[in-house]
Formats: C-alpha cells, structure tokens, sequence
C-alpha cells in the first residue's frame, strides 16, 4: 500500500451533504487526520456514493457511481468520511456485481480501506487528540448505518471524552432513528415527521446545550425541526468540536454560541 | 379483504392523527421491546442461538421437500391427512369441503395468521360455516368486523375503553373497565362455542417432521380447547414451518418466547400429533393438516427466499419506527410492519405492494432484533429494485434520479451543481442561515426548517486553498 514519508495516505471522501451545506466538516475531518500524521488528500474524480440510486433499486446507476468511486480513490491507503451513511455505502458495493465481474473485486478492496472519521481515529489509528477546549453540555445522536453497519457506538464518545470542557448527557433512545432516511423524509413526510418530533423529545429532554452527530443528513433533519420548534439547542457534526473549529456557528445558526476554548 | 396497501400514505396520515390509535401504539414502543431487552439480558448466549437458528432454517430450506414429505408421512402413519394447497384458494376450497363433509354449522379458531392470508373466515361465512374466533384479541376483532393490527397482538391497536365498549353492545351486559370482568365475560360467552364447535381450526407454530406433530404456543389456552373438543381438527398453517425433530423446535421455541413477548417460555406450548388413539381421553376423531404455499416455494428460487426463516414473532414491527407511528392497519393487508414490507408485495403483487417496502428509512433495527437473523432491509431493497426494473417506480422519482445521476457520473458538471445548489440555497436563507418554504422541498419544509449552507462548497474552498498554497494538487502517490 502507498504511504507519503512513511505517512498514511488518506483520501478523504468529502460526501454530497459536507460539500454542500458545511465545508467546516470537511476541513475539520482533514485537520483530525493531520493531527494524526496522516498525508490527506482529496480526489477530484469522487462525487456521491450513490446511495439515492441503490435505495431507490436502480442497480445499475449506483454501479456505475460506484465504480467511478472505486477508481478515485485507486491507490489510496484509506478512504475516510465525516459519514457513517456514506461509508456504508462503499461497503455495500461488492453486491453491485457478480462473482465474475473484475470489478467485485476492486469493491471489496476499497471496502476493506473505508472507514467513517471517529472509527478510523480510535480503531484504525489508535490515536488521541490534540488537546482542545468545548465548553458545553452534549447529546449524541447514533445514525442508524453508522451504528448497525459499522459498528460506530463508543468511538465518538471516546474521543469527545478527551475534549476539554465537553459533559455527555445522553438522550432516552439515541439508538432510534430520527426519521431522515435520505429521500425517505420527502416521501413520506407526515411519518418522518412524526419520527424527527419523538427524537427532539428526548434531545430536549436530555438538557444538553448542543446535539453532536456523525451524520450531516439526521444532523439537518433534527436542527431544522429543533429550530421549527423553537428549541436552543446547537447542532453540530462531531468532528468540528473533535478538531476544535466551533467558531462558526452551529447547523442553521447566524452566530456562534459556544466557544472553543 | 379489502386490499389497502395502494393507500398506505393516506392510512398513514389518518393513522397520525387518531388519537386513540396513538395512545395504544405508544404501549408498543415501550411494552415488547423492553421485555425482549429483559429476557436477552437474562440469556447470555442467546445471539449464538440466533446463528444456530438461522443456519438451520437455512439447512431446512435447502431440503424443504425432504422434510415436508418426512412429516406428510408421519402425519399418515398416525392416522391423519395431509392437503397440499398451491394457492389461497386451494385452501379454502380444501377447508370448506371438510367443514361441508362433516355438517359443520360452527367452527371455532385458534389465532391464524395463516387463514387471515387466505382470508378464510369471510370464505366459510359466505358458504354457510360461522367461524368463531378464540384467541381473546382476535374475538374482539371478530365482534368489531376489523382484522388483526399486529401478528401476535391482533388487537394491540385498541384501548381498554374500545373493549368495554364493544363488549357492551354485543354481549348486553353492564359496561365494565376492568379487564378481569371483560375477560371473564369473554370466557362466558366462548364456552358454549367451544362445546357446541364441530370443528377447530388452528394455525401451527411449528411441524416436526421427526414425529408428524403440530404445534401451537398461546398464553391463553384457547387453542387446546379449539383442538380438542371437536370431533375435527385442522391445521391450516404454511410449507415453511416444518423443523426437523422435537429439539430443533426446542430452539426455535426458546427464541420466539423471548423475541416475540420477552417471556422465557409460552405459557401453553400444545403438540397435536394426529387423531385420537386408543386408550386416549381427549382429543379429535379426525386429524387434517393444510399446507399452504401461496407463493413460498417461488420464494426459495428468488433472492427472498431469506424470508422463508421467519418465525412470526413480530421483533421487527415492535422495534420499527415506522410501525410504531402508523400501526399495522396503515400497511393494508394482513401482514404488517418490515416483515410484511417484504412478504405482502410476494402474495398481492409489487404493483399494489410496492408502497410499503418504500415505507423505510433502512435504519436497520429490524435486522438487529430478528431471531432469525432476516436481513429485511435488503429484502426491502430487492423489492424497489423489482420496482424500479420493472418501471413502477413514480415518475418523478426515475426523472429525478436520472438528473441526479447524469450529474453524479460527471465530476466536473457535478461540481458546478453543488456549487449552484449551494449559492441558490445560501440566497433563499436571506442571510438567517436557515429557510423556512422551499417550494421544490416541501415534505422537507412543511414541518421543520432548512438550515443553509454555511459557505461555499468544500471543494471551492478546498480549490481556493490549493491555489493560495500555490501547489498543484496530485492525485496519487506510489
Ligand atoms: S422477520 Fe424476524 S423479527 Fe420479524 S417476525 Fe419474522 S422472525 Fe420475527
């Protein structure tokens, strides 16, 4: 595999969403992965992982995305993203294609090189973060493929123990889906309403000043019904309070509230 | 029965707003799924109990018609009969010709989830046999005219005050709101059903192809009342249920108890193994067992066939979130929630199904609570795949994939969207960071704000980066 001085190299894997509506992601993902010694990089070949085609059963697209992707990030010791959705995604390519086709193979390579930010941190790199300030009370959210496909529970909270300043008060049901479910929340918007309702009910309930994430699609559908609901509470993705860069402010939000220290 | 699945998201949007509805789903959510958490805590080798489970349903699957015939055979040998029943119809005719042949006028039930499929009750109403239904929430149901909310709690869909009531205007006695009165009035009024039955219908949990038996596990006991005071016993039940020998049942035992209701065991778990024998005290003169396939040997050549595991135990729709805010009614047919998202397309057909294995968002809770180990949203998948090949897929939702997808094949063009999106939508905010209407996006807006962008795209910026560091950016090292 390829490394730069003896460095990892990452390619990082920006997602559609991080692009988009919060670049802050992207350069907060980067800043953790420097921190951690690694040589990041970003392709310019990548664009979606697809996912809207292969949850909608249009196979074919969502091959023809993958392997765009699978070509992007040829050579790249790891791909990493700010999105455990995401990177389930890239797991899932393998099933795009039969035994025979070449291409399966290259998927399960790049499977086996992909992984979502905080796990690659804590079980890839091992690695702990540069010391950093967050003065204020969290709840975590767990996005559903990040926590029943890979596996992502304990890694977010292991890393925001190290952040200075930062108190977890769990939420009642953080495990439960908000109710996004990519095109999901515009298809059925009467019943991922009530879904993104019961979950600011507990987020609110929870006390907690900001919601932290992993995933920037629940993170929008949960501060946009926070905030159509008239709630104070911050949203945020995780990485921008792991990499210290809270001054811009959070989802949806015209000035900053918390600080980083 | 009047097929609703067509209509899912107008029950759906009904569903939301009953009030009664809402309360009675709301013992749901935390009634079952905490019990299952309870009972999984207190076995701790549980999780390798499902690998055991599901790869012997995957072994019993593999060698369905071996073990089906095994159990044809055993069911023969003991005295009984066996009918082979390819569709719906089929069975129904089956069941109606033993009813006729014995001069039934009543027929009283054990719960079925089996005979709602073949939709046997309306069938023997029209030709002059009353079913009695037994099972105390499926008794209400048949009083009210509804059928079963949920496939081991058919009446979870309905309060204490619905019962009272409905028992006040059919059995005419004082209104009571004390479960222990209701119950007690319940079983008044299906004793003499019981004597006066001359026949009962169970459904079967599990066949054993080891000794030919039946089973079925009730918490109420009104399936060995069914089964053994007629003269006649039928098991309608579906070709998948077969389990090789008593202790394979076992294990499937041990798991549906906890999966289903939290309980470590059923509090009645009844074996028929054929008619009555000599030297018996109870039981049926004659013994029939329908086997119904209704699409299930299609299943096991097609990428479904991981659904043939199912057990019945109703984890799924007791931890989906989608069931647990629109009910079961909602999915328009008898089975509901993620397992019936991907059965109900299979019996109705993807063209009135396909709304319901869309009703999804893949949280993938389903699959982790299954002890079976189904892995429903893929199952779900393979559905909008079927969907989509074969042109069901609404309009708008192909047109805007394939805009999408024109874009997301092209880099270069795919940037220069995001970066349109992202200056269109930093506009709409009017600089307040968050949009209230977006016309294109009203699902989205109608009930919760858009929060906007916070700059410019990442890979503007990142470009703008790469630029002032004056460096051109490589693609690869080695
Ligand atoms: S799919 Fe699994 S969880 Fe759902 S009813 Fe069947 S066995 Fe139970």
């Amino acid at each position: 595999m390829n490394t730069y001085k003896n460095q990892p190299v990452v390619g990082l894997f920006i997602t559609c969403l991080a692009d988009l509506y919060r670049p802050e992601v992207g350069f907060a993902t980067i800043q953790l992965l420097e921190d951690a010694g690694c040589k990041v990089e970003v392709p310019s070949q990548q664009t979606c992982c697809g996912q809207p085609a292969f949850n909608t059963g249009d196979f074919k697209q969502s091959a023809a995305i993958a392997r765009q992707t699978i070509e992007a990030f040829d050579g790249y010791q790891y791909v990493v993203a700010p999105s455990g959705s995401c990177i389930s995604m890239l797991h899932h390519y393998p099933e795009l294609f039969d035994e025979k086709d070449p291409w399966k193979k290259r998927a399960e390579d790049l499977k086996a090189r992909a992984f979502e930010i905080t796990s690659f941190l804590v079980d890839v790199l091992q690695h702990s973060l540069s010391p950093s300030t967050f003065n204020s009370s969290i709840t975590y959210h767990d996005s559903c493929s990040g926590l029943r496909e890979l596996g992502i529970k304990d890694q977010p909270r292991q890393l925001l123990t190290q952040v200075e300043g930062v108190e977890i008060k769990e939420m009642q049901e953080s495990e439960t889906c908000c109710g996004f479910g990519g095109t999901f929340c515009v298809k059925y918007p009467d019943i991922s309403n009530r879904m993104v309702g019961n979950k600011t009910h507990n987020i609110v309930d929870a006390g907690a000043t900001t919601l932290l994430g992993g995933d920037l699609g629940c993170l929008l559908n949960m501060a946009g019904k926070l905030q159509r609901e008239g709630h104070d509470v911050d949203v945020r993705h995780v990485v921008e309070v792991l990499a210290g860069m809270t001054d811009q402010p959070a989802l949806g939000e015209t000035k900053s509230t918390v600080k980083a220290g | 029965m009047n097929i609703t699945s067509p209509d899912f998201k107008e029950n759906a949007r009904i569903a939301l707003k009953d009030v009664g509805l809402q309360k009675a789903l709301g013992n749901v959510k935390t009634g079952f799924p905490h019990k299952r958490a309870t009972a999984m805590e207190r076995l701790p080798e549980f999780d390798q109990l499902r690998d055991e489970a599901r790869d012997l349903k995957n072994h019993i699957i593999e060698h369905l018609d071996l073990y089906l015939e095994a159990f044809e055979a055993k069911v023969l040998e003991n005295g009984g009969h066996v009918h082979w029943c390819r569709t719906s119809e089929e069975a129904q005719k089956t069941i109606l010709k033993i009813c006729q042949e014995k001069n039934a006028k009543t027929v009283t039930k054990g719960k079925s989830m089996v005979t709602e499929e073949i939709n046997l009750n309306e069938y023997l109403e029209a030709n002059g046999v009353t079913p009695v239904e037994t099972d105390l929430g499926e008794y209400i149901l048949q009083l009210r005219g509804e059928h079963p909310s949920h496939i081991i709690a058919p009446a979870i869909h309905l309060n204490l005050e619905d019962v009272s009531e409905t028992f006040h205007s059919h059995h005419h006695k004082p209104k009571s709101m004390d479960p222990a009165v209701l119950m007690q009035e319940a079983r008044e009024e299906l004793r003499n059903k019981f004597v006066a039955a001359d026949v009962g219908i169970t459904g079967a949990n599990f066949l054993v192809a080891e000794t030919g038996s039946s089973i079925i596990v009730t918490n109420e006991g009104n399936g060995d009342l069914t089964q053994i005071l007629p003269k006649t016993h039928i098991v309608v039940t579906s070709i998948e249920k077969v389990v090789p020998t008593l202790e394979d049942m076992t294990l499937f035992l041990r798991l549906l108890a906890r999966s289903a209701t939290g309980q470590e065991f059923t509090v009645y778990n009844t074996l028929s193994t054929g008619p009555r024998q000599e030297g018996d005290q109870d039981g049926p003169e004659d013994y029939h067992v329908v086997l119904v396939d209704n699409g299930r040997s299609e299943m096991i050549a097609s990428e479904l066939r991981e659904m043939l595991r199912c057990i019945r135990c109703a984890a799924c729709m007791n931890h989906c979130p989608v069931y647990g805010a629109v009910g079961g009614h909602s999915y328009g047919w008898v089975y509901p929630g993620p397992m019936g998202s991907v059965l109900t397309p299979q019996m109705i057909g993807i063209e009135k199904g396909a709304l319901l294995p869309n009703a999804s968002t893949f949280c993938g809770k389903c699959e982790s609570v299954c002890p079976v180990r189904i892995p429903l949203p893929k199952l779900m998948r393979y559905w909008r795949r079927n969907e989509f090949e074969k042109h069901l897929t609404p309009k708008t939702s192909r047109w805007g994939l394939g805009i999408w997808g024109f874009f997301a094949k092209r880099p270069a063009l795919y940037r220069q969207l995001s970066k349109l999106s992202n200056a269109t939508l930093r506009a709409l905010s009017r600089k307040q960071a968050r949009i209230s209407k977006l016309p294109l996006a009203r699902g989205w807006t109608e009930h919760r704000d858009m929060p906007a962008p916070s700059g410019k795209t990442f890979m503007q910026l990142w470009a703008d980066k790469q630029q002032g560091q004056n460096k051109p950016q490589s693609e690869h090292y080695s």
